[in-house]
């Protein structure tokens, strides 16, 4: 039995060249986000700064710009728009809906609400103010996914409906509650909507590396799955017939989704778009089989964010404009765009 | 070597649908399931393969009880052909026909060489090997119910569930489907089709079952089977029994006018 007689199956081997392109893809996409803004970074000092940052050497203002300003930024960016892309193809190969994004079970209006506690009573509550921000998103995101999940599930059952259904509503009490916050409190309106919206600028390694620790196994997860999500799209029902067990796979999916899109969206913001649009656009472009779509919605959901953020900070320097704003603009008429096509 | 079903009672909600069924699929037969709409050919189907769970009787797989087979190991044992031919996009119909070894494969596990020739051997014998690297949303209905059918067997099982398979499919189509059920059992698997064109069933199965209200009205060799009396019952319209090269042949009584 040689390699030919494998290779049919197509689960063998994950198609090499889109990936490996891909990641080259993003890697200088990566360095270009690192060399442009206020001050050029030419590529002999990118490596440089790079190759001192590894050393642990950041001496010079080059290097700190580099190691200590755009590095982390840009890896924080890549690793968000990962996530989020990646949890996107994990939500909608679950509920089998290309419309499905990570904030479908209300982890989005769950962190913002709990980002907009924070930033509203951490005046008078002093432990609000202990916890930080991203905490807070991170715990109310995680605990309003829980609270989704109980209210849908029958038995020992998660029903797609249900989930759906109980993540709109949960999901639209907390944001009106985010914008009761707002409006009662005016004078942090502004900092609450510009944490909606979603910013790298905060980026640091120290908070990169706790985003870092949770997605790695989250991720992880959501790939091994791959030949259960494959199995999934023929329906609940032939799955099962197929030994796949479903409602284990789908509970396990839905953790690790989640607990990817909560730790991205507790350091960045609710940046919209990137879970619906990159792993949709992926599966147009790459096919269906989810050993092939998910490493490449991680890859493109990483390069689409970098460069997303790129433009936030540049198109209107020295100020920068919510990376929300900017995956709105570009991936709302590039959706539309697909959906036409998808109906001809 | 048999699927066994004894005094299944099984349903949804408050109804039961199966009202004490007495069944046994053996290897190397195929067995027709007949009957009117809602008279439980599809629930039969479903607890066969652990979907619905049993309220009362018992169901085996070659001596073994269903409830104690992991859904894993039943899959490699009883393969399912569904009624709808909806297929998923974006998929080619060698990557479809390949799902059929996730049972064989496990979650986390990677295909092996012997994964691959089962594939291989089920595009041949369903004559689907040219479409292979055909999407599935490219595909005819006929067509697709081939990929469903390669599929079932790349699960390599000794049990075949098929729940109206010829349904919407031409003649052409509907006598494919029942050359390959008797190709199937000629090596020894066991065929379960709910069909709903009795002459279909007359000339393809070597047994009958007939579901009425959720129990067998009748079970055995087509032309035993098919009386007018109890098709007429059954059905609720009359038909007149003719028999053509040994087989009874149903011609219902139009209205006249």
């Amino acid at each position: 039995m040689d390699r030919a007689d494998v290779r049919p199956l197509a689960g063998r081997r994950p198609a090499p060249a889109p990936l490996v392109v891909s990641v080259l893809a993003l890697a200088a996409v990566m360095a270009l986000a690192i060399s442009v803004g206020s001050v050029p970074v030419p590529p002999a000092a990118l490596m440089g700064g790079l190759v001192d940052g590894l050393r642990g050497h950041v001496h010079g203002t080059v290097d700190v710009i580099v190691w200590q300003l755009r590095l982390p930024r840009v890896v924080l960016a890549a690793l968000v728009g990962a996530a989020l892309s990646l949890a996107g193809a994990a939500f909608q190969g679950v509920f089998r809906n290309p419309l499905a994004d990570p904030y479908l079970l209300g982890a989005a209006s769950g962190a913002g609400f709990g980002a907009a506690a924070v930033l509203v009573f951490a005046g008078a509550v002093p432990w609000l103010a202990r916890l930080g921000v991203p905490v807070a998103a991170f715990a109310c995101a995680m605990a309003t996914v829980a609270a989704v999940t109980l209210v849908a599930r029958q038995g020992s059952h998660l029903p797609s409906v249900s989930l759906i259904l109980s993540g709109v509503v949960v999901g639209s009490s907390l944001t009106a509650a985010t914008s009761f916050l707002m409006l009662a409190s005016r004078d942090r309106a502004a900092g609450i909507l510009s944490w909606l919206l979603g910013s790298f600028a905060y980026a640091s390694w120290g908070r990169l590396l706790p985003v870092a620790a949770l997605l790695l196994p989250a991720a992880l997860a959501i790939l091994a799955a791959a030949r259960a999500l494959d199995v999934m799209q023929l329906g609940e029902e032939s799955a099962a017939q197929l030994g796949v067990p479903i409602e284990a796979v789908k509970l396990g999916l839905l953790v690790a989704a989640t607990l990817a899109t909560a730790a991205a969206v507790s350091v960045a913001g609710v940046i919209g778009f990137v879970g619906l649009v990159v792993p949709h656009a992926v599966r147009l472009a790459f096919g269906a089989p989810h050993r092939r779509l998910l490493p490449l919605a991680a890859v493109w959901g990483a390069l689409f964010m970098v460069l997303a953020d790129l433009a936030a900070r540049t198109v209107v320097a020295p100020a920068e404009v919510p990376v929300g704003v900017i995956t709105a603009l570009v991936g709302g008429p590039f959706f539309l765009a697909l959906l036409r096509k998808q109906r001809t | 070597m048999s699927v066994v079903a004894r005094a299944v009672r099984a349903g949804y909600g408050d109804g039961d649908v199966l009202r004490g069924v007495d069944l046994e699929l053996r290897s190397g037969e195929v067995l027709g399931v007949i009957g009117p709409n809602g008279a439980g050919k599809s629930s039969l189907v479903r607890v066969f393969t652990r979907l619905l769970p049993l309220r009362e009787g018992h169901v085996e797989v070659d001596g073994v009880p269903l409830a104690r087979i992991a859904r894993r190991s039943l899959a490699r044992q009883v393969a399912v052909v569904p009624q709808s031919a909806e297929l998923p996009s974006g998929f080619r119909v060698e990557e479809l026909v390949a799902m059929g070894r996730a049972p064989h494969i496990g979650l986390l596990g990677a295909p092996t060489a012997a994964d691959a020739e089962a594939v291989e051997a089920a595009l041949r014998e369903t004559d689907t090997e040219r479409l292979r690297r055909r999407a599935a949303s490219e595909l005819s209905g006929g067509e697709r119910q081939r990929v469903l059918l390669a599929r079932a067997l790349a699960q390599r099982p000794r049990y075949l569930l098929l729940d109206e398979p010829t349904n919407h499919l031409d003649l052409r189509y509907q006598l494919e489907v029942l050359a390959f059920l008797r190709r199937e059992v000629a090596r020894g698997v066991g065929a379960m089709v709910v069909l709903h064109d009795l002459n279909l069933a007359a000339g393809g199965c070597d047994r009958l079952a007939v579901l009425d209200r959720g129990r067998v009205a009748a079970l055995g060799a087509p032309s035993d089977v098919l009386t007018a009396p109890l098709v007429s019952k059954v059905y609720g319209a009359e038909v007149e029994i003719h028999t053509l090269d040994a087989r009874p042949l149903v011609v219902p009584r139009l209205p006249r006018g």
